[in-house]
């Protein structure tokens, strides 16, 4: 095959890749896009496969064949409530698999580089093992802490900072003793540095509280992407450079969405700590606030009531995976004649946009779940919010109270509807051990209890009214 | 601590001051015990049993429970005689129109008692829920349009029969204030079309929220008076306002006026000529009888009808006729200022506390009212009015601070690149390109993606990173007990998980979508 068509098809690759995440930007287009995805990556594979340099089918063939079988049981058997924990592993892969093929290519006997090429390979080896075992360990250890083996507090070493800049630095002195080894002499300077880079990962990982993870797992969605742009430097394959850098981008736009969404810095999030864990925000001294609740009767003649409802799910709802029964509620106030929609704040769940999918797992339609933007303005027109799960992203302090550690963080405004239904366990503070004033606001009732069970509840006292109505 | 529910006196009075719910909270909530004139409660409809059941004491005779009170709860300001009942150093709590009853208001300094008339509780949005003044004006607004509704010939609502066409009813409310809004509410729903007038610009969005159009008449003064409540406006604007409504009158068919100014009395908006051009059929209900009424033919206390057909209803008791619901909001008005008083256990008459100051009238022989002005500015809203927030940049100042950020570091790339290309070799250089372009490709593709598919975004840059593969494949053809070809062959089988995985989960996701 000759090397313009392997580069041509390349090109195509590339093209499909990027229609791919292309079609994400609406529903109707995304399992289209999809396909395009797969299409192009069949084409890269092949392309490689028939190309001079790949001889080895048989072990191509068997590891091929064995990843591939993995991966199609993994995708088949995941439960969508651990899809954060699915992604944090494949990121895993994807660091571990360049850190790999950097040191393939370091030990490569075919690499025939002389002088300045020489050495800009060795550093783009390098730069390429130091960000595939940071993606690496990095990823096991979140992957850890979404599973909940690793405690989600974020572990806040003494000089912590100190400890990741002399890192780096160490690393680099490593870079510098390595580059220029005659006869792969560099082998052991790469090795302490991948060491290094592993443990760096790993502490940064485990500096951060779970709070944050959705920032975490984005911002080593998009360092797979760099590891893979640095591999592609490091072949000089363009192939792997294009994608590498649309996977990259994303990742970063996503840190950025989520970090927005918190109203803080990315670095705050990375290498600041979070107004230290677990510091019992201030419950108001003396004042006996006293949070009115309801009992599931009462709020079943609100929902009933109600002509238009916004049910604001957080990831607590999940978690009781109470999304079905909440859907057949949804579905009898809809046919009822009640408008129903739902309301995702940006940091809800522990991945971006895991929320949508959970809904949409349980069937609910796509065209009543709304993003904050669309509909934190229709909370004054809405009669009825359902909070269910959710705390600090409907906290109304982050607007009003600048002492809050959660001031500026753009939150869901539904205490501006006519009436709110907090649903929850107990009156115990949320994530962020901060206290909620939307409790003790007039329009607000308490609904105690485990959500899947309270949801339970409501639907069959919902369905049996609906019976006797006339 | 004793508290006592007295009969009303007044004529016509159906309220009373407590109902059997708000009993049962005095007692179990506040510590109080409760002791409940016989009959008290029949006009609206609470029999003495109902009483006992929640808990009181009922007593037949009236000097009994007036004198063996702690604290004696009322509706309307008593009798003259009545004070001679009270206990020297007990509580009155009820209605008192101080401005208009200073023989009452020396009586009870006489007798040392300490009264709390629950008119004069201000009006401040942490004493809302005291404020009585406010439950019932919310009640006389709704009952002023089913008085309306029950005397007027037409639907309110229009309709489309199959006999013909009935036009909906246009209502005018004059005044949007607490009746005001209410009224506009209630005949929002009965279906008519409602306009509203208030001199206070501030209440145009409340009204607008309710559904009814707000009137302006062009000349621009503000009538926000002092508590809240409208002040007397200059003749110019009184005679634009006066234009207005008798080209309203001739084109409504209910007129429900509320306009009131503490202390004068009720200011005359509707007058004769205006009543004079309305069509026959048509209503007005006059809420400021009392205070001598809207308008120029308003009988207090009385329905009538005009000459030409218009009906006018001067009503002064416009909550007592809903007595159930409103012995019952007024009953929880009291149960909140007792709360605030600290109830059995804890009573104190904090003159520090301004909602408690504000209705004191008589405290320990001396006549308190008025109170001292309130030491800050009262709410009229109840926005805006929280701590001062640390003065940031504003938006503009923003932006300009982003934009310079930006261009700056796009200088700073650029003479970066530009500093690379001088020393980098040509390969080099041509990767950098795919490389930079390619990020600003993704940067923009990945901007577009709805929020709603961020995760299957996720999973799907997961696969395609899964294009390492190929770095594996061109390595994996050497002897194959090379490290080479064992490390790449290890690179391929993690690779193929995630491209195999990614995909198909993604695919996964995306069927779940659906409308």
């Amino acid at each position: 095959m000759p090397a313009t068509i392997t580069t041509i098809a390349y090109l195509l690759s590339g093209i499909l890749f990027i229609l791919s995440l292309g079609g994400l930007s609406r529903q109707e287009t995304a399992r289209r896009g999809n396909t395009y995805g797969m299409l192009g990556m069949a084409i890269a594979i092949l392309v490689t496969a028939l190309s001079p340099e790949v001889t080895g089918y048989g072990v191509l063939a068997v590891v091929i064949g064995i990843g591939a079988v993995i991966g199609a049981i993994l995708a088949a058997r995941v439960e969508m409530t651990s899809m954060p924990e699915l992604v944090a592993i494949l990121h895993s892969f994807v660091g571990l698999a360049a850190v790999l093929v950097g040191y393939a290519s370091y030990l490569d006997p075919n690499n025939a580089l002389t002088g300045a090429e020489h050495t800009i390979h060795e550093v783009e080896v390098f730069v390429g093992v130091f960000i595939g075992a940071v993606t690496f360990t990095g990823s096991v250890v979140a992957f850890g802490k979404l599973r909940g083996m690793i405690g989600s507090k974020a572990l806040a070493l003494p000089g912590r900072n100190l400890w990741n800049i002399g890192m780096i630095l160490v690393s680099a002195y490593f870079g510098y003793e390595f580059v220029g080894q005659p006869d792969h002499g560099g082998l052991l300077s790469l090795g302490i540095m991948t060491a290094i880079a592993s443990i760096f990962g790993v502490l940064m990982v485990m500096a951060i509280g779970g709070a944050d993870m959705p920032v975490v797992v984005s911002m080593l969605n998009s360092y797979s992407g760099w590891a893979a742009s640095a591999a592609g430097f490091m072949l000089s394959n363009d192939l792997l450079i294009i994608t590498g850098a649309l996977v990259g981008s994303s990742g970063a736009i996503l840190s950025y969405i989520m970090c927005a969404a918190m109203n803080r810095s990315f670095f705050n999030v990375i290498f600041g700590s979070f107004g230290q864990t677990a510091k019992a925000g201030p419950a108001a001294a003396g004042e006996q606030r006293e949070a009115t609740s309801v009992t599931i009767p009462e709020a079943v003649q609100l929902l009933r009531e109600a002509s238009s409802i916004i049910i604001v799910p957080g990831y607590g709802m999940a978690v009781a995976q109470a999304q079905y029964p909440l859907y057949e509620i949804v579905k009898t106030l809809r046919e009822k004649g009640t408008e129903v929609r739902f309301a995702i704040h940006p940091v809800a769940g522990r991945l971006p946009g895991h929320m949508n999918v959970l809904l949409a797992e349980a069937k609910v339609p796509y065209d009543i779940v709304l993003e904050m933007e669309e509909i934190n303005h229709d909370f004054p027109e809405t009669d009825l919010v359902l909070v269910i799960g959710a705390n600090d992203i409907v906290n109304p302090a982050a607007l009003e109270d600048p002492s809050s550690p959660i001031y500026g963080m753009p939150v869901l405004e539904c205490w501006k509807a006519k009436q709110t239904i907090v649903m929850k366990r107990s009156m115990g503070s949320g994530y962020a051990g901060i206290d909620n004033p939307l409790f003790y606001k007039e329009n607000n009732s308490m609904l105690f209890g485990d959500a899947k069970k309270v949801v339970d509840a409501i639907l069959a006292e919902l369905k049996s009214g609906a019976a006797h109505a006339a | 601590m004793k508290i006592a529910i007295v009969r009303e006196a007044r004529q016509n009075e159906r309220r009373v001051a407590g109902t059997p719910d708000t009993v049962s909270r005095l007692i179990t909530k506040l510590g109080f015990s409760v002791t409940v004139e016989s009959g008290a409660g029949l006009g609206a409809g609470i029999t003495d049993e109902a009483y006992a059941a929640a808990g009181a004491q009922v007593v037949s005779s009236k000097a009994e429970a007036w004198s063996g009170a702690d604290i004696v709860l009322k509706v309307n300001q008593p009798e003259l005689a009545e004070v001679e009942l009270l206990r020297p150093g007990s509580t009155l709590m009820s209605f008192i129109w101080p401005a208009k009853n200073p023989e009452l208001l020396e009586l009870l300094r006489a007798k040392n008692v300490t009264t709390l008339a629950m008119d004069m509780v201000p009006r401040i949005s942490r004493a809302q829920k005291l404020d009585a003044l406010s439950s019932m004006a919310n009640i006389a607004g709704y009952r002023a349009v089913i008085e309306a509704a029950g005397c007027f010939g037409r639907f309110f609502t229009g309709q489309m029969t199959a006999a013909g066409k009935v036009p909906p009813a246009k209502v005018l409310v004059i005044g949007a204030g607490v009746a005001g809004l209410a009224a506009i509410g209630a005949a929002s729903s009965l279906g008519a079309i409602v306009r509203s007038f208030d001199t206070r610009p501030a209440v145009k969005d409340q009204v607008k929220s309710m559904g009814a159009e707000f009137l302006e008449i062009s000349i621009e003064e503000d009538g926000t008076g002092v508590g809240g409540y409208a002040k007397e406006m200059s003749p110019a604007f009184i005679a634009a306002e006066m234009a207005l409504f008798k080209e309203q009158a001739r084109e409504v068919d209910i007129i429900i006026t509320t306009a009131l100014i503490p202390g004068r009395p009720a200011p005359k908006l509707i007058l004769k000529e205006a009543i004079d051009v309305m069509k026959p059929g048509s209503v007005i209900v006059d809420l400021a009888a009392e205070a001598g009424g809207n308008s120029d033919l308003t009988v207090p206390g009385q329905s009538i009808v005009t000459e030409n057909g218009v009906t006018i209803i001067g009503y002064t008791d416009l909550p007592s006729r809903m007595a159930p619901t409103s012995s019952q909001l007024y009953g929880m008005n009291l149960v909140h200022f007792l709360s605030d008083l600290g109830g059995a256990t804890k009573w104190n008459v904090n003159l520090e506390d301004e909602v408690i100051r504000g209705a004191l009238v008589t405290h320990e022989g001396a006549i308190t009212w008025p109170p001292p002005p309130a030491q800050h500015p009262v709410e009229v809203k109840k926005t805006d009015a929280g701590p001062a927030l640390p003065v940031g940049p504003t938006p503009e100042e923003k932006a300009k601070a982003a934009a310079r950020r930006s261009t700056l570091a796009l200088l700073a790339g650029a003479v970066a690149l530009l500093g690379l290309g001088a020393v980098a070799p040509p390969a080099f250089v041509a990767h950098l390109t795919v490389f930079v372009l390619a990020c600003f490709v993704g940067f923009q593709v990945v901007w577009n993606v709805t929020a709603a598919l961020h995760t299957p975004l996720m999973s799907v840059t997961n696969a395609i990173s899964g294009i390492i593969i190929i770095g594996g494949m061109l390595q994996v053809s050497g002897p194959l007990e090379s490290p080479v070809t064992i490390l790449a062959a290890i690179a391929i089988l993690f690779a193929t998980i995630n491209i195999a995985g990614g995909f198909l989960v993604t695919q996964r996701m995306l069927k779940m979508f659906s409308k």
